[in-house]
């Protein structure tokens, strides 16, 4: 059981910053993400875009952004779970919380704050009805283990980069790998491109553009797949396929934190803006673009201002009976959990004689 | 301030006649968030980067007028479904004054 002060779900720009307002008031905090690096939507979506509106940064590339973040709260030495999904919390009887992610790791922490942005980010499933049907019975979105895969018939769908790069490794693996497109252009890296099409030349991938999976046919099982051409004079094909892998990258989904009984509005949860981000469950917060009120804007900026403002609130919940008053760094320094000091330059006091 | 008449269908099949101003560096996507005619959480997901297309729309009239498609347009579009040939992610579409009477329909939500 991880054990900490704040439980922080999402590690994107609001969530990392929470942690440095949280050392300042000497709490400790750990967070959960289900994306392998911290960062969020900066480090996933857009690392290399500019980002104009944080203020005191004319111009800062996302990735650039969570990489000073990292470095600011590095003296406060957060607690990383990445790679699982917050999944399930329980209220325990002393007001406290455990946070289970999809990987079974346990989480306990007096405050969760949920900062999850948009949600965890999933693979983008069709919309073929029967999908559901076959998942873990011959449909996957992501492969975790390539042999599963060794002398199978495979159908991969999709024309980006990884439809290209597991296309070309299944090629040596299974005994028949057929790549679905809906267009005869592939936008994946050149290589990647040049090699898929040198595969199909030799026959090793068997390259169907032009072409959607429409359906799924089996008896429990996946024995076959419906492609359908876009040439409208061709018949819909029937393909014999062991797996589907329909691979289109990952979009972010509210998930499991929709059902922990939080109100939840447009998508987002509601929050007590006239004074804490905390939601209507006392004890949790939701910061950042996660959460809603009237007014809300969705801007990295304001999560920083929320972040500030919750850790306050926590303080006092976690502390209840303690005084405190809110310190400026320049005044006090910045003191980490790692023994580290940051401080202002004392002034010389040194007399004239 | 100039406006230009554009309809938007929205996933019910409802058309709405709209007003949409040149003159605010406003694209389509931030038109159709702006009217309400899709639900908040379900268009315009990405902000307007053309990563999400969660904004994609077909577009019914005036095709040849529109900005071509970028590589990260084709590329999103490449991983989105119900995708016709006339699918266009509406964040990448500027509101200019040739515009007025386009007509466009927004696809479906996918999950």
């Amino acid at each position: 059981m991880i054990k900490t002060d704040i439980l922080i779900i999402g590690a994107g720009p609001t969530g990392l910053f929470a942690v440095f307002e949280a050392g300042l008031l000497k709490l400790k905090c750990h967070l959960i993400d289900a994306l392998p690096q911290p960062g969020g939507q900066c480090s996933e979506i857009y690392p290399k875009k500019p980002i104009y509106d944080i203020p005191g940064f004319p111009e800062v590339l996302a990735g650039d952004l969570v990489d000073n973040l990292m470095e600011q709260i590095k003296p406060f030495e957060p607690g990383f779970t990445l790679g699982e999904r917050a999944e399930t919390i329980d209220k325990q009887e002393d007001g406290s919380f455990i946070v289970t992610t999809s990987k079974g790791t346990k989480h306990h922490a007096p405050v969760v704050v949920i900062a999850g942005g948009l949600g965890s980010f999933e693979p983008r499933k069709p919309p073929i009805p029967s999908i559901k049907d076959y998942e873990d019975k011959g449909v996957a979105y992501i492969i975790r283990d390539p042999e599963v895969y060794r002398d199978k018939k495979v159908v991969i769908a999709g024309g980006g980069d990884s439809a290209l790069d597991w296309s070309i490794f299944l090629a040596d693996v299974a005994s028949e790998v057929s790549l679905v497109h809906r267009r005869k252009d592939f936008r994946g890296a050149l290589d990647s491109v040049e090699k898929v099409e040198e595969l199909s030349k030799i026959g090793k991938i068997n390259l169907i553009t032009d072409a959607e999976v429409v359906d799924l046919k089996g008896e429990g099982e996946l024995d076959s797949v419906v492609i359908r051409h876009k040439d409208k004079a061709r018949e819909e094909e029937i393909k014999e396929t062991d797996h589907f892998i329909p691979l289109f990258g990952l979009s972010p989904k509210l998930g499991p934190i929709a059902n922990w009984g939080l109100e939840i509005e447009k998508n987002a949860i509601k929050v007590d803006n006239a004074y804490d981000y905390q939601t209507n469950i006392p004890g949790i917060y939701a910061i950042g673009d996660v959460n809603t009120y009237k007014g809300k804007l969705k801007l990295i900026l304001c999560g920083f201002h929320e972040a500030a403002i919750m850790c306050q609130s926590a303080y006092q919940r976690i502390n209840p009976d303690k005084k405190y008053v809110m310190k400026y760094t320049t005044v006090s320094g910045v003191s980490g959990f790692d023994g580290s000091k940051k401080e202002a330059k004392k002034e010389v006091v040194k007399s004239i004689n | 301030m100039s406006d230009v008449k554009i309809t938007i269908i929205d996933r019910e099949g409802e058309a709405h006649r709209v007003d949409a101003p040149t003159d605010m560096n406003m694209n389509l996507m931030e038109v159709i968030r702006s009217y309400e005619l899709a639900p908040e959480g379900t268009i315009g997901i990405c902000g307007g980067m053309a990563m999400c297309a969660s904004c994609q729309c077909y577009i019914l009239n005036f095709e040849h007028m529109l900005p071509e498609k970028s590589y990260e347009e084709e590329d999103m579009l490449d991983q989105a479904f119900f995708v016709e040939d006339n699918s266009r992610l509406s964040c990448q579409i500027p509101i200019t004054e040739g515009l007025d009477g386009l007509e466009v329909r927004i696809a479906p939500a996918s999950e």
